[in-house]
């Protein structure tokens, strides 16, 4: 085959820079092969131009076209344990409430200690209205009544919090699927845009939390959070190849202006730094 | 995933190479490619994999492994051993110290699991050694996280030092260990705020809480779902604090967990604890062996 000036070396280190950012092995091959094949295709013998190759390889893969949320819309937003659920709703939430939308969240998560608590600051913070109970409460009763609520106060945008579970717990799973049941029954009039959050630094395992939870709540995009960190988030492109779920939002600290729309191009550019 | 089935991949390619007779260079290597895979699957990170297949290929050869009816399963035996050796051999337990001052100090990054993993250590200690446990909420930053504390002490019936509205960790630490004297509390755990690796200001807080309380261990609290970040975490939070262990959480979820073996191969320190679900009582001594058979898939 022919491979210029791109030799093993070459391609180890490009191995290598990718697994280091989570891509995983399997996809890690799969954009080797596609590079390779570009490089024979193309005879190119520049490593800036080959770099080029594969930088719009890689934007190409994680570039999903997003469903813009038809307002109203009841967003449930979920995850395993802290990856940055709750701050992520005190973050879209200023988001929407700087756009001039009526923003009203639902402290669903009645199980963690000081969950409501932590929202409810959150919620004073930005200044946006909260729905909650009391800790041990059924969360699709609060949902229940967060709706009402919605409905009331002619809300733009409901967003759920839920309570951080480990996709592989069944019974947690289901307790999801009957809060979606709520949202489907009484969110008559409203767009649902369910959200994912994984956090950057998360490694293979983030593939099964995303089959696992589209399967049980449709799944319409995932927000990458603490991407301020070192960690590069590769994860994400492995989950957006496979399920081709795009990202919308990616986290970049803890206060709540620090989150950014997805933009592919400065994703692809951050592997490389 | 590659990884389901890595012992028939073993048997397969060993029950091939004990056809040939003789292990060629490029047999082991091929061995070590499927080996290689197999640890970046479980997310054990690359640079130590590199290493690890390396030591491992080189014990392989020569070895007993082809003259065993089994070569396959002799193979991952040694990588078995080898890993177990590395994630510590022996149980490691804490620096317990009885009739002393015991006071442990959880840092790690964000949503790791440090505000439950203190309230579980506080609680499993005051049982099994019967310690006289104050938890101190050092955590002035993440909205509620001392009011999570206090609720978690509540629960457990532990006595938990915070200050609201003063937002000075190193100054609530101190007034804590202070409170713990007075009051003869002999384990003293002390809650910090999650932070990057990368922010100096926040860091620095950490050494100066260190330096101002003189804890007996320093504990690294990882997610057991960490991928390749988990060593540069790890270094980072070593070299500032010469942290004196590790506990490892969520591992009630089906990641593999690569993050121990790169880890305690990369700093050297051993992993205490790991954590095993929500509850306050969701937290085990950690086997290396159990963890070396999880990194394998086995
Ligand atoms: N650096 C950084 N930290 C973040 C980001 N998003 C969230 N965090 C922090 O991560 C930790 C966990 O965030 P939460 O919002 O409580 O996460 P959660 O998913 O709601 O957690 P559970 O409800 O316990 O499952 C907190 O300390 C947040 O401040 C981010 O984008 N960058
Ligand atoms: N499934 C599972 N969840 C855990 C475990 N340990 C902690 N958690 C959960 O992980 C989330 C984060 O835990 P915290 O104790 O708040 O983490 P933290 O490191 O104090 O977070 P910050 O203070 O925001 O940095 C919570 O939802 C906990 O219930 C564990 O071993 N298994
Ligand atoms: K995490
Ligand atoms: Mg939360
Ligand atoms: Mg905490």
């Amino acid at each position: 085959m022919y491979m210029g000036s791109f030799d093993d070396d070459f391609f180890d280190e490009l191995e290598e820079t990718l697994i280091l950012s989570d891509l995983g092995a399997q996809t890690s091959v799969k954009i080797t092969e596609a590079l390779r094949a570009k490089i024979k295709e193309t005879r190119s013998k520049s490593k800036e131009e080959v770099v080029g190759f594969l930088k719009e390889i890689l934007v190409e893969m994680v570039q999903v076209e997003t469903e813009k949320p038809q307002l109203p819309t009841i967003m449930l937003i979920v995850g395993v344990n802290g990856v940055g659920k709750t701050t992520t709703i005190a973050k879209l939430s200023e988001r929407y409430k700087k756009e001039g939308k009526k923003v009203v969240i639902a402290a669903a998560d009645t199980f963690r200690a000081a969950a409501v608590e932590q929202l409810d600051e959150w919620a004073k913070r930005v200044g946006v209205d909260i729905i909650k109970s009391t800790t041990g409460a059924d969360p699709s009763s609060v949902i229940f009544d967060a709706i009402g609520a919605a409905k009331a106060r002619k809300a733009d945008i409901l967003i759920c919090d839920t309570a951080g579970r480990l996709h592989n717990k069944v019974n947690l799973m289901k307790e999801l699927e009957k809060i979606s049941r709520v949202i489907n029954r009484e969110g008559e009039g409203f767009s649902i845009h369910n959200l994912m959050v994984l956090d950057a630094t998360t490694g293979q395992n983030a593939i099964n939390q995303a089959q696992v939870f589209h399967e049980c709540v449709e799944i319409k995009g995932i927000v990458l959070t603490k991407l301020d960190g070192t960690a590069k988030g590769g994860i994400a492109i492995s989950i957006i190849d496979e399920m081709q779920i795009p990202i919308e939002y990616v986290g970049i600290g803890e206060k709540s202006e620090d989150l950014i729309d997805f933009d592919p191009k400065k994703f692809v550019d951050l592997l490389f730094e | 995933m590659i990884f389901e089935g890595l012992n028939e991949k073993f048997q397969n390619i060993f029950s091939q190479l004990k056809r040939k007779g003789k292990l060629s260079e490029k047999d082991i290597q091929e061995v070590n490619r499927e080996i290689k895979m197999a640890l970046l699957e479980a997310d054990v990170n690359f640079k130590v994999v590199k290493q690890f297949t390396k030591n491992i290929g080189e014990r392989a050869i020569g070895q007993e492994v082809l003259s065993s009816l089994t070569p396959g399963q002799q193979f991952i035996k040694i990588v078995k051993d080898e890993m177990t050796t590395l994630l510590g051999g022996e149980i490691e337990r804490m620096d317990f110290v009885q009739g002393r001052q015991n006071i442990y100090m959880m840092v790690g990054l964000q949503g790791a699991g440090k505000t439950t993993t203190a309230a579980k250590l506080a609680n499993l200690l005051r049982k099994e050694k019967k310690f006289k446990p104050l938890l101190v909420a050092c955590d002035v930053y993440r909205p509620a996280a001392i009011k999570q504390l206090e609720i978690l002490g509540e629960e457990l019936k532990i006595d938990v030092y915070s200050e609201h509205d003063v937002k000075d960790p190193v100054g609530i630490a101190k007034r804590g260990l202070q409170k713990s004297v007075e009051g003869h509390y002999d384990l003293v755990i002390i809650d910090t705020a999650g932070r990057l690796q990368i922010d100096e200001a926040l860091m620095d807080e950490l050494v100066n809480i260190k330096e101002a309380i003189n804890p007996t261990e320093i504990l690294l609290t990882v997610d057991g779902m960490t991928g390749q970040e988990s060593v540069n975490v790890a270094n980072e939070f070593n070299r500032l604090l010469d942290i004196s262990g590790v506990i490892l959480t969520k591992l009630d979820g089906d990641t593999r967990g690569g993050a121990a073996l790169s880890i305690t191969y990369t700093i050297g320190k051993a992993i205490k604890y790991i954590g095993t679900g929500e509850k306050l009582t969701d937290i085990e001594l950690f086997y290396p062996d159990r963890m070396a058979s999880r990194i394998l898939g086995m």
